[in-house]
């Protein structure tokens, strides 16, 4: 059966943040998992056709999480996680950047920062992700890094979704 | 560098002046008189604005009014929309790796 759970996502153009809260039919103790190990991370980071591969993860206040996006033709486009503030089961903070293959960050493309909270309600768990940018602009670039092609053939087949899901 | 729409709503001024224009047309005075700043610098945003296609100038008689083109300023919504499909898509891969977790456990 396919779950169908809403999410809100709303955009604070003021603060450049992007709210966004997401309904998971699980307890915490998976949910909280497949965002900070790598073998289950790797399996849905990416929008496909786009995978993602960890070089590396350490998932600690001050560890990072090293990874290549692959697009379909094969090309690696380097990004890590810098992890701060984690709470097991409740919340944690990550720095997104692109970098190369050794980490190394490209200051000349954006960041982002991510604030994700976690919090079980009868058996399901809600991720409330605070996503909050230099620029809003900034967006424009991690589209295009992130997921070029593959994402943008998938548009249309979301454009649908959005319509079926109403309006926020 | 060609200025882009993006470049455009990074500066609070510009991102007011948009604002202010969005609920009516107005000469380059009256807006000018919104904000404390000096009217040349004032006149340099609207400028900005123009170039990036954010504003659309109209003569009436002797004045210049400014107003919001609404199409430019709908290319910052498509890439704010992009980003919301990127998210709903992981999130939908989530719950089909979350699936698989609870069936293992079981």
């Amino acid at each position: 059966m396919r779950n169908i759970l809403r999410m809100n996502f709303s955009v604070d153009r003021k603060n450049k943040k992007i709210k966004v809260e997401r309904e998971f039919d699980v307890p915490v103790d998976l949910v909280w998992s497949a965002w900070t190990e790598s073998d289950l991370l790797d399996q849905w980071w990416a929008p496909k056709p786009w995978k993602v591969k960890t070089k590396s993860i350490d998932f600690k206040d001050g560890g990072f999480w090293l990874y290549a996006m692959i697009s379909p033709e094969g090309e690696k486009h380097w990004s890590r996680a810098n992890f701060k503030e984690i709470t097991p089961k409740e919340r944690f903070t990550s720095l997104e950047a692109f970098c190369d293959e050794n980490g190394n960050v490209n200051h000349d493309l954006p960041k982002s920062h991510w604030e994700n909270q976690f919090i079980e309600h009868k058996s399901s768990t809600f991720v409330h992700t605070v996503i909050r940018f230099n620029e809003l602009s900034d967006l424009e670039k991690m589209v295009e890094m992130g997921f070029e092609e593959g994402f943008r053939s998938a548009l249309t087949n979301l454009d649908e979704i959005f319509k079926n899901t109403g309006n926020d | 560098m060609k200025r882009d729409v993006f470049q455009a709503i990074a500066d609070p001024t510009r991102r007011d002046i948009l604002s202010l224009l969005a609920a009516k047309s107005m000469t380059p005075n009256s807006i000018a008189e919104q904000f404390d700043s000096s009217r040349q610098a004032v006149s340099k945003h609207i400028h900005f604005l123009v170039e990036c296609d954010l504003l659309d100038q109209e003569k009436q008689g002797r004045k210049i009014y400014y107003h919001i083109n609404p199409e430019k300023m709908n290319e910052i919504e498509k890439w704010i929309q992009q980003f919301k499909g990127l998210l709903e898509k992981r999130f939908d891969q989530l719950d089909d790796v979350l699936a698989q977790l609870k069936a293992q456990e079981k």
